[in-house]
């Protein structure tokens, strides 16, 4: 047999059954396709170190200190190369060994998932081998619970129908068992089976799948990494293998999201380059001028070197630059990108760890999948949220219905099951017929899957889809399905006397209210898509009539049925929809022998179509669901998710404005709304929708752009001008606005007719929208909203941007924004799995942002500042040393001072800080919203508490170098007369930079647990410690003993110890002042005086 | 990035298996409740306030003025008597010697200066050499040493480091002590006496031991060949620095002061901070409590001129001088005591007066901004 529809393609590959050649086509050519080996780790023994250090010297600061370091070996440089490239193998090392960790359980995951044992078909006999050696083409034996190796065309099963059931809660979470069928009239006999399968090159899109048969589609294919469920053995012949499968081919890489933090840092690092470069020029350029004054350049006691006599002028003017480059380089510390590395790293434990996020439904807690971003989640300026999952519990429940216009009020269903009475309107013949066919089609319609009680396949159920799951105490019997509004419609007509009691054989089975079962055979499933915004099936009843059932959403529906039918359905539709219910039309339709078998060959064709087959399809579905008779509506309660309404009451009083991006339709969507307190009683709704848009007069485009006219003077124009400096309009005193846009509007807007509009209509749309308390947009498409997303993102002043969902639709938007939350809720994993956090319930992302957030973006802010601070005047001293030593790049403090200053003496207390600083605690912040404001637009990193750190170290440098030089105006510095050399004096200075630092920290801590106390008295001690050890030994193998005994000399001498107090409470004088002179004025004001350590 | 997805796989893998075995057995990840993973770890939270702070600024002021007037006096209650015998002028008693300097003159040239201390200095007297616009501390001067070698590393002293560079070897025999600092060794002779009212001259003894750190004499530096008393054969097969007039082994005939272990090339060794430095000449040790130890009138310093200095500007000073507990006279610190105490003091001052006016009445009217 060939299974295949010919037609040679250089994007499709050939694959021939058990390596079979086919009798009729040409020569078997084994054509090469890759093995099955997942190979998702980057390195292997042997390129780890070359591929790793590139890696890393691709970075720019690593780069830098690489250079630094190879000047200091080629160049006669002050400093030893060690001072620069110990820090630099430190930092290479670590990462080194943190990505060969990482890289080392991405092999071990990999040789997990290669060396599983699996069985191959072999020349009739069944052969045990590892997966990684299956080839396209060998024939793999799958048991029941077992995952696929690679991606397989089902050939046989177990089961009799030719079915088996698949989850792929691996892939994308959803727990539901799925139904694939073997390929037809395969024979039984496998090992004989000449067959070739032509299918399309591997493409990465997990729901798509172009397998070009002429009749297997993606129901035919089962994918590497689902399980194989309720089924007990499934033969099926490797299509597509390891790095080629659907799985690998949808693991690679989402593009890194940098944070607004890492923006800041470049720009001082920037700044500190200019300082570091200017400092090299002013003293290459004062060295030369120094110099020519006669005897200075080599007085008789201090003769160059031939060499250095040697050297061309201008090529030892560019060493010399050189020098005082590695000289001043530690003003550009590597440490910090560890500390900011460490502390990202470690502090995103935070969240993991928080009981807060726990959620025990679902036990589980936060997931962290980048930490890159904590500090971002303080800096949030826009929250883009989903409505379904997101802001109400995706936890459906049936509410009413309306048949031909009467309405079923569905009352107390749990303890009486006579819902059905309370009519209101007449119930004679007729209606009781539309009565069952609605309820039929309720049955009918949807892809519910029964569980089999009792079976070993509920238990292994249980914990994926509890949620879902609810008791069912007369019938054990309970439903899967993707769409939790599926399992509330069936349930509801259940309640009615319709149960559906499954699907077997292509047979749909249903129990109506005389307890007779019903069998319907299945003929099509039209799926859901959110484009489309409905489905249909296909099904005949014994008596041989075919009907279509379709159901959807109401705008998808009436024009799709007799409108005459309509109005009466409508009213309830839109009733329904403001008290905030989900509703849903359904239709049906009689299909004639006819008009099937032309539905049938068309959905056929579309289906195996090679090219354009979602094109296909979706037309071939429009051709099929028209001229249906609309038999009701049915109206389903989602109820909001725990603290709904707090958590967005919380989020606009932190200055952030909250869009609602849903596909709902805007009646539903703006109940919601009220009912999350996003619009309130007051606020005034602008709305753009197609109704507003319905105008006699004036042509859509002219419409909109008056309505966007009109709303921009009353939402901007009109509005009392924001107080300078506070770009957050929200406050309670002026008038509040909200924003309603529709899909079909916002396209409109974003791609008006004549392309001349799009930035007006843009920037009068975005400046509305940036005016309003609240935006609702509703009837959106998954990529819309991305679309809203990143129109924000790009506009001025570049908002952070936050998007919180939990479906699959959201995931484009996850993507989009600067931070993108995953809710884990009921539909599927794909949120979670593309976001940077997730979290089990919408109101943890409150504490997620005001308290974590906040504290985060405080942490890392204060360390970037007080890393630039210190290392400012750390080297200041030795820049102005060059003054009194002649230009010669002699360094103040000695080797192992420069070196261990970032390494050892100051980096742990800012660890410590930066991990666990509270400045105000998380109850605080979680109360007052409103402190979530003082750092909004990146506060702490702008550039005036950039500038006042820097004052700050400039003065302090000063103070240090000239409070120790004007002791040494006279170096007699011990009570028995000696003196003290230029190592004293390094040494001095030193200890006052080493203290004064520390104790800056101290005084901007706030928070002090034993860690931070352990922490910053120990370093201090440490350094103490270090200093006595460091000048108690004369170092074998040291060139030079410079700082023998001098730390120890030092502090006999009075004069140093009270040099050393002075000029450290002097530097630390100005920032007690300034902590006390900005006094609160009053107690609101108090809990912002708290927040911040320096002033702006 | 794709390991996570994996560890997400186990993770399913692990829990429907254990869902499948029993059903109850689910593991939670429930986090731990300690103090530490919730950010609860007891925290003392200090706020600084006026009311901390204005009590620390007159504690402050109150300490630290009287430290400094205690300072001031003791750095002005110290004697110190400087004379600049570079000469430079045409009347100075060195100008000849200054002029008529030659590296290789075999004569030396002296000079004496005459001078008077006004005032008696009661207790032991230190006797610094002063150098000025001497870079001491520039950078090919300063890493131009052996430590090593200094040490009485053997393999040192045959090959100094090339640090010494280009004072590390002459006509092909090692340098000991190599390298510039220890080339350009103070060479100059200071000799101070005592002029009496009746015109006899009396010599001072100068006590040239005790000027040196203590470790660097007797750790720090050493002779080769450890306790051999016999310094030449330890030095044989080495050059002496090339200005030097006598070899190493020659520096003093005391044998605990020669060779490495000279004091005064200990001090030498150790390398000034600024330009203009003094470094420990000699001691005067106070005879007894009767007499001062350098009584009122007038003394003679005589030079021994040999250390060139006006080829760089540079300045060579002679300093007589006291100590106190804090060193040498510096009246830095002092004025920087009294007036850090007095600022402190001052705004305490301040602050209290703010304090009382302004703190009081935001109390009753909460404006929030």
């Amino acid at each position: 047999i060939r299974l295949m529809y010919y037609e040679k393609r250089v994007d499709s590959r050939t694959i021939y059954v058990g390596h079979r050649p086919c009798p009729d086509t040409e020569a078997f050519i084994p054509s090469k396709f890759c093995d099955n080996r997942i190979v998702s780790s980057k390195y292997t023994v042997w390129n780890f170190l070359p591929k790793n250090l590139f890696e890393q010297f691709r970075r720019i600061a690593n780069f830098y200190f690489l250079i630094i370091f190879l000047v200091q070996v080629i160049v006669d440089t002050p400093t030893s190369p060690v001072t620069s490239g110990l820090p630099l193998f430190f930092v290479i090392t670590v990462t080194a060994i943190k990505q060969g960790y990482e890289d080392w359980l991405r092999h071990k995951a990999d040789n997990e998932v290669n060396k599983y044992p699996v069985t191959v078909l072999e020349d009739g006999r069944s052969v045990k081998k590892e997966s990684e050696k299956i080839k396209v083409g060998d024939v793999v034996e799958v048991v029941e619970d077992e995952t696929f190796p690679c991606d397989l065309i089902l050939l046989q099963s177990s089961r009799e129908d030719g079915t088996c059931f698949v989850t792929t809660a691996s892939l994308d979470g959803e727990s539901n068992h799925k139904t694939h069928y073997t390929v037809p009239d395969t024979e039984k006999d496998l090992q004989a089976l000449p067959a070739t399968i032509e299918c399309e090159q591997p493409q990465p899109d997990l729901y798509k799948h172009y397998l070009a048969f002429l009749s297997l589609g993606p129901e035919n294919l089962l994918l590497k990494g689902a399980t194989l469920k309720n089924t007990k053995k499934i033969y099926g012949v490797a299509v597509y293998t390891g790095m080629e499968t659907k799985m690998a081919l949808n693991y690679q890489g989402k593009s890194q999201k940098r944070s607004a933090v890492e923006k800041s840092i470049n720009a001082f690092l920037l700044v500190y380059l200019c300082i570091l470069i200017s400092k090299a020029v002013v003293c290459t350029t004062l060295k030369y001028v120094w110099q020519s004054k006669e005897g200075q350049d080599e007085p008789w006691y201090n003769q160059k070197t031939q060499k250095e006599k040697d050297t061309n002028m201008y090529l030892k003017m560019f060493t010399d630059f050189l020098s005082f480059m590695v000289l001043f380089n530690f003003i550009i510390p590597v440490s910090m990108y560890v500390t900011v590395e460490m502390q990202k790293f470690l502090g995103s434990f935070f969240i993991t760890w928080d009981k807060d996020f726990f959620d025990p439904e679902i036990q589980e807690g936060a997931l962290v999948n980048t930490s890159d971003l904590n500090e971002e989640l303080g800096q949030v300026e826009y929250v883009f949220t989903d409505k379904t999952g997101t802001l109400t519990q995706n936890n459906m429940e049936f509410i009413e219905c309306c048949i031909d216009g009467f309405q079923y009020k569905h009352r107390d269903t749990r303890s009486e099951l006579d819902g059905f009475t309370v009519t209101d309107g007449p119930v004679n013949k007729l209606q009781q017929k539309k009565e069952e066919l609605f309820l039929r089609a309720l049955c009918l319609c949807h892809t519910v899957q029964v569980k089999e009680a009792g079976s070993e396949v509920l238990a292994d159920q249980v914990d994926g889809i509890d949620g879902l799951l609810l008791p069912q105490p007369e019938e054990e019997r309970g439903f899967i399905a993707s769409s939790p509004d599926e399992i509330a419609l069936v349930r509801g007509a259940m309640e009615y006397g319709f149960t559906f009691l499954g699907l077997e054989s292509k047979s749909m089975k249903i129990k109506n209210r005389e307890n007779n079962i019903e069998e319907y055979k299945l003929l099509h499933v039209l799926n859901f898509d959110p484009v489309r915004r409905r489905m249909s099936v296909i099904v005949q009843t014994k008596s041989g009539e075919t009907l279509l059932f379709c159901k959807g959403a109401d705008s998808s529906i009436f024009p799709r049925v007799r409108p005459e039918e309509v109005d009466r359905i409508r009213m309830h539709v839109e009733r329904n929809a403001t008290e905030g219910y989900r509703t849903l039309c359904v239709a049906y339709k009689q299909l004639s022998a006819e008009e099937y078998a032309v539905a049938d060959t068309g959905l056929r064709e579309a289906r195996l179509a090679l090219q354009d087959r979602e094109q296909k399809l979706m037309a071939m579905y429009n051709q099929v669901e028209t001229g249906m008779s609309l038999i009701g509506a049915t109206a389903v309660e989602d109820r909001l998710q725990e603290e709904a309404a707090e958590t967005m009451e919380a989020l606009q009083g932190a200055g952030m404005k909250v869009w609602v991006l849903t596909g709902d339709k805007m009646e539903t969507a703006k109940s919601t709304c009220y009912a999350c307190r996003l619009f309130q009683r007051g606020t005034e709704l602008l709305e753009l929708t197609v109704r507003t848009l319905e105008d006699g007069r004036l042509k859509r485009e002219e419409k909109l752009l008056e309505l966007l006219r009109d709303y921009h003077r009353r939402a901007v124009q009109d509005a009392p001008p924001v107080k300078a400096g506070v770009t957050r309009s929200w406050s309670t005193a002026n008038q509040d606005y909200g924003f309603i846009i529709d899909g079909a509007t916002l396209s409109l807007v974003m791609n008006p007719p004549r392309e001349a509009d799009a930035s007006q209509y843009r920037s009068l749309f975005l400046q509305i929208c940036q005016n309003c308390t609240a935006v609702l947009c509703c009837r959106m498409a998954p990529l819309q909203k991305a679309q809203i997303v990143k129109m924000v993102k790009n506009s001025k002043g570049s908002p952070i941007t936050l998007s919180i969902g939990d479906g699959a639709n959201d995931v484009s938007m996850i993507l989009e924004a600067h931070v993108g939350i995953g809710i884990k809720g009921k539909e599927g994993r794909q949120a979670v799995r593309n976001s940077d956090y997730a979290i089990p319930k919408l109101k943890h992302l409150k504490k997620l942002l005001l308290a974590h957030g906040h504290l985060y973006y405080v942490r890392i802010a204060h360390l970037v500042q007080y890393f630039f601070y210190k290392n400012l005047c750390f080297i200041l001293p030795q820049f102005l040393y060059q003054f009194f030593c002649g230009y010669s790049q002699q360094p103040l403090y000695d080797a192992a001072y420069l070196t261990m200053y970032n390494i050892c003496f100051t980096s742990m207390p800012i660890l410590a800080y930066s991990l666990l600083e509270q400045h105000i605690s998380m109850e605080i912040l979680l109360d007052n919203a409103a402190l979530y404001r003082e750092i909004a637009n990146n506060a702490m990193l702008r550039w005036r508490p950039f500038l006042y750190w820097t004052v700050l170290g400039i003065f302090q440098g000063l103070l240090f170098f000239f409070g120790v030089r004007f002791l040494f105006s006279n170096p007699a510095l011990q009570d028995n007369g000696q003196v003290f050399g230029n190592w004293s004096y390094g040494t001095i200075v030193f200890t006052v930079l080493v203290f004064t630092v520390t104790l800056k920290l101290a005084l901007d801590t706030r928070h002090w647990t034993w860690i931070n106390h352990f922490v910053i008295w120990g370093s201090l001690a440490f350094y103490v410690f270090f200093s006595f050890f460091w000048g108690g030994i004369i170092w074998p193998f040291l060139k030079q003993q410079r700082l023998y005994f001098v730390f120890a000399n030092m502090l006999s001498s009075v004069s140093a110890w009270l040099v050393i107090i002075i000029l450290i409470l002097l530097s630390l004088l100005p920032e007690i002042l300034l902590v006390v002179l900005r006094k609160p004025r009053g107690p609101h004001s108090r809990q912002v005086y708290l927040f911040l350590p320096f002033p702006f | 990035m794709m390991a996570s997805s994996y560890s997400a796989k186990e993770e399913d893998g692990h829990h429907s298996g254990s869902a499948g075995l029993g059903g109850a057995a689910i593991r939670t990840r429930k986090p731990d409740n300690t103090a530490f993973k919730q950010q609860r770890l007891p925290a003392w939270q200090p706020i600084l306030t006026a009311g901390t702070v204005l009590p620390a600024f007159f504690i402050i002021g109150l300490i630290f003025i009287p430290i400094g007037i205690g300072l001031y006096v003791t750095s002005n209650n110290i004697k110190e008597f400087e004379i600049d015998y570079t000469g430079t002028d045409m009347s100075s008693p060195c100008f000849n010697c200054s002029q008529s300097f030659s590296w290789n003159s075999t004569t030396p040239c002296k000079c004496v200066l005459f001078f008077s201390l006004d005032q008696p200095f009661e207790s032991n007297v230190f006797m610094y050499y002063g150098l000025s616009n001497f870079y001491q501390n520039h950078r090919r001067y300063v890493k131009s040493r052996d430590d090593s070698q200094l040490n009485g590393d053997q393999r040192s002293l045959k090959e100094p480091s090339k640090e010494c560079e280009p004072y590390r070897t002459n006509e092909n025999k090692p340098i000991a002590p190599c390298g510039a600092i220890a080339n350009s060794m103070f060479n100059d002779t200071l000799d101070l006496f005592y002029i009496d009212p009746n015109g006899t001259k009396t010599q001072i003894l100068l006590i040239k031991k005790g000027i040196a750190w203590w470790t660097d004499k007797h750790v720090k530096f050493r002779n080769p060949g450890g306790s051999n008393p016999n310094l030449t054969a330890a030095f044989i097969e080495t050059a002496k620095p090339v200005n030097w007039h006598k070899p190493v082994y020659e520096l003093d005939i005391d044998s605990e002061n020669n060779g490495f272990i000279n004091e005064d090339f200990i001090v030498w060794m150790r390398t000034a901070a600024l330009p203009t430095f003094r470094k420990l000449y000699r001691i005067i040790q106070k005879k007894n409590n009767m007499t001062p130890t350098l009584p009122r009138g007038s003394y003679s310093l005589e030079v021994t001129y040999n250390y060139p200095v006006r080829s760089f500007e540079g300045r060579k000073r002679m300093i007589l001088s006291t100590i106190s507990w804090m060193g040498g006279k510096n009246p830095f610190l002092g004025i920087a005591y009294i007036t850090v105490g007095s600022i402190c003091f001052f705004l305490g001052v301040v602050l209290l007066f703010i304090h009382h006016k302004y703190g009081n009445r935001n109390n009753s009217s909460d404006v929030p901004n």
